[in-house]
């Protein structure tokens, strides 16, 4: 309790052609911690993780990332929707993964990780290119800056794509089911490489089914069940000792 | 009963090591494509030899008109024509698939008109009514909107018969291009326009560095057939007395009754102009392919080259 919240979602509604996906929505991640989403599917959880950097609007809610309105400006009782470019802004420092890894098939994979700090943030490209160099070596892909995405297996790519993510020196990571769309050999390597930045101190919010990574990284779990938080708290309550009946249901599904 | 038993019992045993490191493969025999081959070789040699020997094609006359300084003057205007239609086109053609892709109702249905109505009238028809324009407009006044005029110009003499064929082309081009285009753009993944947007880059830059790059892809193919049918295409401009190739070759043959080699003039001319545009279509589809193909197609010149060195690996062997 000691930091100021990096994100706070408060009342988070939202709807899809009639269907309620998320209905209020409560969420607290603290600066630091990592925070990993559990639950069926369906249950809003990429919904969820989306509307924290506004790739979805909320309906009714709001979310603050960092103190930060994200779309939004607030005067009074009236909230002000942001122009794009500010919105472009705000969102260039929280990193997004994607579960289907969405490099740019036509660049190179430095290019991949230095095309947004350069054109986003607009910072020196020279001093980019380095730090990409850097960050692919950390996830262990020094040898692969001059391939083209498409030439690397999916478990190298979705390691670019973290490198890409981190690239934008966010204070704020988001990963959506990054290891979904792999085989099941191709799953170690990219957990590593998120474990590493678990204990480095990054910021994460993890929607994942991998219930191993939720044990050994994560400082709170958040179990989702029809867009409500149905349980939260340390892992070792909410994965071990389940209150709720419905999490032990998904956790007994899951685990068997 | 004792044969269906043999045919289902395990292969015997071949003799030797069974490692096939002393086994030759023997390549099948494709008889049929041999008598296939010798028929279609048999057919080539026959319309050569009527192409050489019918003295009607007049392959004379041919050589001596095909570096006509007329004839080069009337390429050159046709090259004038179809590379002022494309540009002109596809830029405009850009802003109509924009357009149609806006979310803007009035953009998009100010688009879609205009498609409609330059797809659906007759090049030809659109020529001469450009062509005509003076008909229509006496002059053509420049200022405010509904205000006052701040100048005026004679329609005949902003719009002569060349601006009126490159407008006529370019304007009907515009609607084709504008849907090339657009099928480029429909076909990116939505994903990685999302990742764009997720990684905070500015709008422009995500057309431009992004999107256009895997739009091009699909557009190059349709684009550089529409550009070799404009090629073609210029020659109906020949009603409004452009001295363009086909308009050049029709004047010389009235004048000297030579239909049939004068014609092979224009023919030889359009086979050359489209020939180096597909060269051009090879190597362009063959940049926007980075990235998009495991290899990269070999150049015709690294193709000859690998060819080389295996006759001298065999030859050598």
């Amino acid at each position: 309790m000691s930091a100021a919240p990096m994100v706070d979602l408060r009342g988070v509604h939202k709807s899809f052609g009639g269907i309620e996906v998320l209905r209020g929505v409560d969420l607290t991640v603290r600066t630091g911690e990592v925070t990993v989403v559990l639950g069926p599917s369906g249950s809003g959880k990429s919904t969820l993780l989306r509307t924290i950097n506004h790739l979805e609007k909320v309906d009714r809610g709001l979310v603050r990332v960092d103190g930060e309105l994200i779309g939004y400006r607030r005067s009074g009782r009236k909230l002000h929707e942001l122009p794009e470019r500010q919105i472009l802004r705000r969102r260039s420092r929280i990193g997004f993964v994607f579960q289907n890894f969405n490099l740019f098939p036509h660049l190179t994979v430095l290019d991949n990780v230095a095309e947004a700090p350069i054109s986003a943030q607009g910072r020196d490209r020279v001093t980019v290119l380095a730090e990409a160099r850097e960050l692919l070596d950390r996830v262990g892909l020094a040898d692969k800056v001059d391939e083209y995405p498409r030439r690397l297996s999916g478990g190298q790519q979705q390691r670019v794509a973290i490198a890409r993510a981190l690239a934008l020196r966010p204070k704020l990571l988001l990963f959506d089911e990054p290891t979904s769309a792999l085989d099941p050999e191709l799953v170690g390597e990219v957990l590593d490489v998120m474990r590493d930045l678990a204990r480095s101190g990054t910021t994460m919010v993890v929607v994942t089914h991998e219930i191993g990574f939720a044990r050994e990284a994560a400082d709170t779990v958040v179990f989702l069940d029809e867009g409500r938080v149905v349980e939260q708290g340390p892992p070792a309550q909410v994965l071990d000792d389940p209150r709720e009946p419905r999490t032990r249901a998904f956790l007994g599904a899951v685990l068997r | 009963m004792s044969e269906l038993a043999t045919a289902h019992a395990p292969p015997v045993r071949e003799e030797g090591p069974d490692d096939g490191a002393d086994l030759t493969i023997v390549r099948a025999r494709h008889p049929w494509r041999w008598v296939a081959t010798a028929a279609v070789a048999v057919l080539v040699a026959m319309a050569l030899h009527a192409l050489v020997t019918n003295a009607a094609w007049d392959w004379a006359t041919v050589g001596q008109y095909l570096f006509a300084p007329s004839i080069i003057r009337a390429v050159l205007l046709t090259l004038q024509l179809t590379v002022l239609g494309i540009v002109v086109g596809f830029v405009l053609g850009t802003v109509l698939a924009i357009m149609r892709l806006s979310p803007n109702p009035l953009l998009r249905s100010v688009s879609w008109t205009y498609i409609w109505i330059f797809r659906s009238v007759p090049l030809i028809l659109q020529l001469l009514f450009w062509y005509n324009l003076a008909l229509l407009y006496k002059s053509i006044s420049f200022g405010v909107p509904f205000g006052p005029a701040l100048f005026e110009i004679g329609t005949m003499d902003l719009v002569g018969p060349v601006t009126a064929a490159v407008l006529g082309l370019a304007l009907h081009q515009a609607a084709y291009a504008a849907e090339v285009v657009r099928s480029g753009f429909l076909g990116i993944d939505q994903g990685r326009l999302e990742a764009a947007a997720a990684l905070g880059i500015p709008r422009w830059r995500r057309f431009r560095r992004i999107q256009l790059p895997q739009a091009m892809r699909t557009i190059v193919p349709t684009a550089a057939n529409e550009l070799i049918g404009l090629v073609k295409g210029t020659s109906v401009v020949y009603i409004m007395a452009l001295s363009e190739l086909f308009y050049q070759v029709q004047v010389i043959y009235t004048r000297t009754g030579r239909v049939i080699p004068m014609l092979l003039v224009a023919a030889v001319w359009y086979l050359v102009l489209t020939t180096v545009l597909s060269i051009g279509q090879f190597y362009v589809e063959r940049h926007y392919a980075k990235g998009a193909l495991r290899v990269l197609p070999p150049t015709p010149l690294q193709r000859l080259r690998a060819t080389f060195t295996r006759f001298r690996r065999e030859v050598a062997a």
